[in-house]
């Protein structure tokens, strides 16, 4: 894999941020884009814009080609069995609240129990609380190692016959722990409960595919992988989505409405009620196949080496804490003593190096953690080893700064 | 930009209220207590608030979070204890124009140390930062009326 072949195709990172370079270590929050998602954006409004399965001209015929081609590539990247299956959402959040909506609100009762994580990002456990509270179902949560993994007997022991829905990250946003959803799916299974998986850190960086994970639900995002803001999917089983209902009528869901009563369109499009977002499933599209065309396993194994690489540079800095397992996905949340993780923000940013600071929308982890904020490098295809040198560098000069200056 | 133009933000005068805060703890005797927190960044701050005739009597704050929020909750105590509350207010929306990076007289605000959060208009990610503690003394005083 060429890094810097493909860095070239990330127009973005070619510019200085406070006269350095930039480093772009906030993949994890989003991800830039490459030129053949810009120019399928640029393409699609140029050439094709005009809504999606209602004009019977031809602009209106490409359009939908264009769309409906996006889904197909969206099966084929998380090899699921039909499009059908496959649901364009605003993003990861409405994904995960489309199953809390439909398929929770319908499938539980008092006495029911819902299963997640302390590593959960809010919008993996907020949905949860609200079905929780309208059902009157329990809301429980797995403990963690004290590594941030789950340890599968812990599993065996929380998932009972009460338990109806498990909701579990593919990959921490915060710890990088990658978890053993295939099994979790299979201890759920043995329980008649259904699994969803919160993939919006999983699909960017790890093959998926979801019909070897047997997973009943996996929530992503396109900006996290190179696509648009705005465009996500939901895929669900077949089973499951035939007996959901819609959670938003009118527009493109309908198939005859009468003055009382109406009907709605058959999968995928019974979930995709308005104009949908036809550009962003396009680029997203066009991130899927710039993603292939660069290999998952290659980018896999890309981060593997980064991640390997962070961890033992940081590692030698002396007052540094690093928050998460070993093993673990291309990311790492830090803290560096006696500096709050907004001024070390603050202070890589004026040379260059962006990275994130603050809770990271998991409030009840950093709970856990003890922490009230942290600091959050991550890494995307684009990185390479000497963006970790320059940050590593920053980190000192800013260790530098707070102690000695003051 | 490098490291010198942090100067800007983080001056001396700020590292100490950040080290070594002023009213921090809870206030003696009857007080009202307001609860903030900035939800971006996860920054909290309670404010205690003892007002009298119209007076502060006295301001104190707890709370968790980087070194502007809580420099500026030190400052903003130390400020407006023995001030009219219409001043306190006034002084909060003058403390908002800073920040707006409008030239504000600081002398005549009585700004005393705050002055040296003059810097934070320059780093727009750090304002909300600046602002949490004077939010919180807004709402305060709002609720009390």
């Amino acid at each position: 894999m060429d890094v810097q072949a493909i860095r070239q195709q990330f127009p973005i990172l070619n510019q200085e941020v406070n006269g350095h370079p930039l480093v772009y270590l906030d993949s994890s929050a989003t991800s830039q884009k490459p030129l053949p998602v810009i120019e399928a954006l640029d393409a699609y409004y140029r050439e094709d814009n005009s809504n999606v399965h209602r004009g019977v001209h031809t602009l209106g015929t490409r359009a939908t080609e264009k769309y409906e081609g996006a889904r197909e590539k969206v099966r084929r990247f998380i090899n699921a069995s039909s499009t059908a299956e496959v649901i364009f959402t605003r993003g990861t959040t409405t994904s995960i609240n489309t199953v809390a909506y439909s398929y929770a609100r319908s499938n539980m009762k008092s006495g029911d129990e819902i299963l997640i994580t302390p590593m959960e990002h809010h919008s993996n456990i907020i949905p949860w609380q609200q079905a929780a509270k309208a059902t009157g179902a329990t809301l429980n949560y797995l403990p963690l190692q004290p590594d941030g993994t789950i340890d599968l007997d812990d599993v065996r022991q929380a998932i009972t016959d009460s338990t109806k829905l498990v909701a579990v990250a593919h990959v921490s946003n915060v710890l990088g722990t990658i978890n053993p959803v295939k099994e979790i799916a299979q201890i759920a299974h043995q329980h008649g409960a259904v699994l969803l998986v919160d993939g919006a850190q999983g699909a960017p960086h790890i093959k998926v595919d979801v019909q070897d994970m047997d997973c009943d639900f996996y929530a992503f995002s396109g900006h996290k992988m190179c696509g648009p803001t705005g465009i996500g999917v939901l895929y669900g089983k077949r089973e499951h989505l035939e007996a959901m209902e819609p959670v938003e009528f009118g527009g493109e869901m309908i198939d005859f409405v009468n003055l009382y009563d109406s009907t709605w369109k058959e999968l995928p499009w019974k979930f995709e009620g308005g104009t949908p977002i036809i550009a962003g499933a396009i680029g997203l599209g066009a991130a899927i196949d710039f993603l292939n065309e660069v290999g998952m396993e290659n980018i896999a194994a890309h981060e593997h080496r980064l991640a390997d690489y962070a961890m033992e540079k940081m590692r030698t800095i002396d007052g540094i804490t690093i928050y998460g397992p070993e093993k673990r996905a291309a990311l790492v949340t830090f803290n560096l003593d006696d500096v709050h993780p907004h001024d070390a923000s603050t202070a890589l940013d004026a040379e260059g190096i962006a990275v994130r600071a603050g809770h990271h929308c998991a409030q009840p982890l950093m709970k856990w953690l003890n922490v009230t904020a942290t600091a959050r490098a991550s890494f995307y295809l684009y990185n390479t080893e000497e963006d970790i040198d320059r940050l590593v560098d920053g980190l000192l000069k800013t260790k530098e700064y707070f102690g000695d200056v003051f | 930009m490098s490291f010198s133009n942090l100067d800007t933000l983080y001056r001396k005068v700020i590292m100490d209220h950040y080290k070594n805060p002023r009213n921090k703890g809870t206030v003696d005797g009857n007080a009202l207590t307001v609860d903030m927190n900035n939800p971006t960044c996860g920054d909290r701050i309670q404010l205690q608030l003892q007002v009298k005739d119209g007076i502060v009597k006295d301001a104190k704050f707890d709370g968790e979070g980087c070194s502007i929020s809580m420099s500026s909750a030190s400052m903003m105590t130390q400020a407006i204890k023995g001030k009219p509350i219409h001043e306190a207010l006034n002084m909060s929306k003058m403390f908002s124009d800073m920040m707006l990076g409008e030239d504000v007289d600081t002398e005549e605000a009585d700004f005393g140390d705050i002055e040296a959060l003059q810097g934070v208009s320059q780093f727009p990610a750090r304002i909300k930062c600046a602002t949490l503690a004077w939010k919180a003394m807004e709402k305060g005083v709002h609720d009390m009326q």
